[in-house]
């Protein structure tokens, strides 16, 4: 057993702290992480609960192999009801807090009620107090990780917290760990804000032990290392360009959305591109990338570290942004760059390290601005909404104003912060908006990526590429190659996807390993480490199982098949260029079956049938 | 042939393996809480680098233990500590100049790197080689190889 087999309840309302055992019953059949806390969140809260009212609730979970020398083995995830969709949110984050957690003896912790006034939550093992937390109400996340550094004299202490646009309302605000590590999207950090909870501060001294064979699991996990290291995506195309390798190679298929997925390929992408991140700049000779960096635990490190020339005008004068931070991914490149169209390097990595500073997503954010641009550029908004600033597309001063406002959540920034949904219902232009159940669409156009179209409409928590990420078949060919400009088997695609990556999320791994790792490289891992014979069968039905608990908790909440679907723009105008030229994202080609495989009714509804057979709640 | 630990920050990118291989080593668990070696990182220059004990030969751990329970592996050229003789007395600890060697709680003693007997597993679990163990008297090698490359042989001919 690699689960520490003990959850931690804080009711904020009370200001209570206790402690349970974890139900081994549901572990052997959801796992951890993503499926074990979403067990709990569906049996612990109403489906119909206001997201940002007391009734929700907000869980951190790790996996079994969190904390373990697996490679990637650092993740946890933020299991909520989130503000954005009125779905169930997971956001997964790495950085080093999961890790921490679980080596202070901790699966998970339950946060439920509301505390009265701001509070944090301090950890260290088995001690856990919450402590008044006004003096940090009003700061950025980089503030407070500072201050509570400061105040707990521990330099060693992991944090995770809110910033100020979370406290505003941002619709998506992130949780923050590590300084740039982020539970991003679906508005978990707005849930946090909503408890009155500002940050969680974690130190972790016993450990993860328990292993169930720690020679074998010893053995497997560094074999599996091997894999990861020889194989040229997770062994050098991450490590080198992280996930920004892909820019280029999207925008040449045409599936790079650009100016609010008006177009699908961007005139700019080798500006914005990994490339572009190495190349020495003209004022001081250095590139914007400074390293690559890692998670806990992972032996891949795609994570960017960069710089903004000091010289560049967001910055001038403002010497706090001068050092390295989390420097641009594809998803970040893409949302705050193509869709804005702005094509100036420095000033995406400035609105990257706001989102992160004020802990806002930047896929929802610039998703957000370029529905915000479209909106000026139609002369719905105008100067007199937004302080005089122009929001057109490419406009890199827009950018960074949009940043500045969200993180404050003042003026324009409130309107920012609802998310492209409700901005483009409060203007009343509803298709404008490019989203699905309230969530910002991120970075592959369904028109030159078909199985991505399903993979949106589909996604339990609103659009989103980590549910079912099919760009690796239909692009990469992993595990094989299939036609993205097709919609044959994508159906069957994307049930696969989903279920493995549901399984993989709830382990402590990180779904990139699945360009190497296929379940068959990760059950050995997490057999070796956990009672239960855990085989790729036994995952991949978990996954499913997961999976399909999810889709029973949106259904419960109101969500209909009706929400499976994408927007007019993405079904009915045809991409203009590249060489999905005349496509149009053939979504309703693909849902009946996908329905069909899922043993759902034709209106996407679960069966009784189904839900015995993965032993659903009633 | 003595080896040593070869430390190139350069190439660490912070994953702390190396902490987990070296608490599974000595204490059976995964902890960096409890490692031998430490990566730090300095956040605003995006540098991480591993630091861990060098084996002084005339170590000042060694020369300030009252009781004698610092003595040198001649196998290894490791400095260990024998459990059975320390009395977590700390002395040790404000010797080093570097802080290498550390207090332990739990045990009452004190920790500090040991080779793992000459098979130092944090070098084992490192994926980028930032930390390797070689010739102790050549631990300048690759350094030298890298100079050596750039250095122009050429301009005799032109």
């Amino acid at each position: 057993m690699s689960w520490t087999r003990r959850i931690l309840r804080v009711n904020l309302t009370e200001g209570s702290i206790s402690e349970e055992p974890l139900n081994m019953e549901w572990a052997d059949q959801y796992i951890g992480q993503r499926g074990l806390a979403t067990r709990y969140f569906v049996e612990e809260t109403d489906p119909t609960c206001d997201p940002l009212g007391p009734d929700n609730k907000l869980i951190f979970a790790t996996g079994p192999l969190t904390g373990t020398m697996a490679s990637t083995g650092g993740r946890y995830s933020v299991i909520t009801k989130g503000p954005l969709t009125g779905a169930i949110a997971c956001s997964n984050s790495g950085g080093f807090i999961g890790a921490e957690l679980k080596s202070a003896g901790w699966d998970m912790v339950i946060c439920e009620g509301r505390s009265p006034s701001p509070v944090m939550l301090h950890i260290v093992d088995d001690k856990v107090k919450l402590l008044p937390a006004d003096d940090l109400w009003g700061k950025s996340v980089w503030d407070t990780d500072r201050l509570i550094h400061e105040k707990l004299h521990d330099p060693q202490i992991r944090i995770a917290a809110i910033g100020r646009s979370a406290e505003a309302g941002c619709l998506y605000a992130a949780i923050i760990n590590d300084l740039h590590r982020a539970a991003g999207r679906s508005g978990v950090g707005t849930v946090m804000a909503s408890k009155n909870l500002k940050a969680m501060a974690v130190r972790g001294t016993q450990g993860v032990g328990n292993i169930k064979d720690p020679k074998s699991f010893m053995q497997v996990t560094a074999e599996q290392k091997q894999v990861l290291a020889e194989n040229a995506v997770t062994g050098q195309g991450l490590p080198a360009m992280g996930t920004q390798v892909l820019m280029n190679v999207i925008n040449e298929i045409g599936a790079l959305p650009t100016n609010n997925m008006r177009e699908v390929q961007f005139k700019d992408a080798n500006k914005i591109s990994a490339e572009a991140m190495a190349e020495p700049r003209d004022s001081d000779g250095k590139p914007n990338l400074t390293t690559n960096a890692a998670c806990f635990g992972c032996t891949i490190a795609c994570g960017r570290i960069s710089t903004i020339d000091k010289g560049h005008f967001t910055v001038e004068n403002k010497p706090e942004y001068w050092g390295n931070s989390g420097g641009l991914e594809y998803e970040a490149a893409w949302a705050l760059g193509a869709d804005t169209g702005v094509g100036d390097l420095d000033a995406l990595t400035y609105a990257n390290f706001v989102c992160n500073e004020d802990g806002f997503d930047p896929i929802s954010f610039g998703a957000t601005v370029a529905a915000a641009m479209e909106l000026f550029e139609e002369g719905v908004i105008t100067t007199g909404q937004t302080d005089g600033m122009e929001l057109r597309f490419g406009s890199a001063e827009a950018l960074a104003w949009c940043a500045e406002k969200v993180a404050s959540g003042e003026g324009f920034g409130a309107d920012l912060g609802l998310g492209s949904k409700r901005l483009c219902e409060k203007y009343g232009r509803p298709e404008l908006s490019m989203t699905v159940k309230g969530q910002e669409f991120p970075a592959y156009d369904p028109r030159g990526v078909q199985g991505m179209g399903l993979t949106y409409a589909t996604s339990n928590r609103g659009a989103c590429h980590l549910r079912s990420y099919t760009v690796a078949s239909e692009v990469l060919g992993i595990p094989e190659k299939t036609d993205p400009l097709s919609v044959d088997g994508k159906a069957g695609l994307v049930k696969a996807f989903q279920d493995a990556t549901a399984a993989v999320d709830s382990t402590g791994l990180c779904v990139f390993t699945t360009f190497a790792w296929s379940l068959d490289n990760i059950a050995p891992q997490v057999d070796a480490a956990c009672e239960g014979g855990w085989t790729a069968e036994k995952l991949l039905e978990a996954g499913e199982r997961i999976w399909n608990l999810e889709r029973d908790y949106n259904m419960r909440a109101g969500l209909t098949g009706a929400d499976d679907s994408l927007p007019k723009r993405l079904l009915k105008d045809a991409a203009k260029t590249g060489p999905a030229e005349g496509k149009v994202a053939g979504l309703d080609e693909m849902l009946p079956e996908y329905y069909q495989l899922r043993g759902w009714t034709p209106d996407g509804q679960l069966t009784a049938e189904t839900r015995s057979r993965f032993g659903l709640p009633a | 042939m003595l080896r040593s630990l070869n430390i190139n920050p350069d190439k660490c990118t912070g994953c702390l393996q190396c902490e987990m291989a070296c608490s599974f080593e000595n204490e059976g668990v995964f902890n960096p809480a409890k490692s031998r070696i430490k990566i730090f990182t300095f956040h605003d220059e995006g540098r991480f680098v591993p630091y861990t004990c060098t084996q002084c030969d005339e170590a000042w751990c060694l020369h300030a233990c009252p009781v004698e329970a610092i003595r040198m592996n001649r196998e290894t050229g490791a400095m260990e500590i024998l459990d059975s003789v320390c009395v977590g007395c700390k002395v040790c600890t404000i010797a080093c100049p570097f802080g290498t060697v550390n207090y332990n709680q739990t045990t009452g003693k004190v920790i500090k790197c040991d080779l793992c007997g000459g098979d130092p597993q944090c070098a084992q679990a490192c994926p980028t080689e930032a930390i390797t163990y070689v010739d102790a008297d050549a631990t300048g090698l690759e350094k030298m190889r890298a100079w050596a490359s750039k250095t122009d042989n050429q301009a005799h001919a032109n």
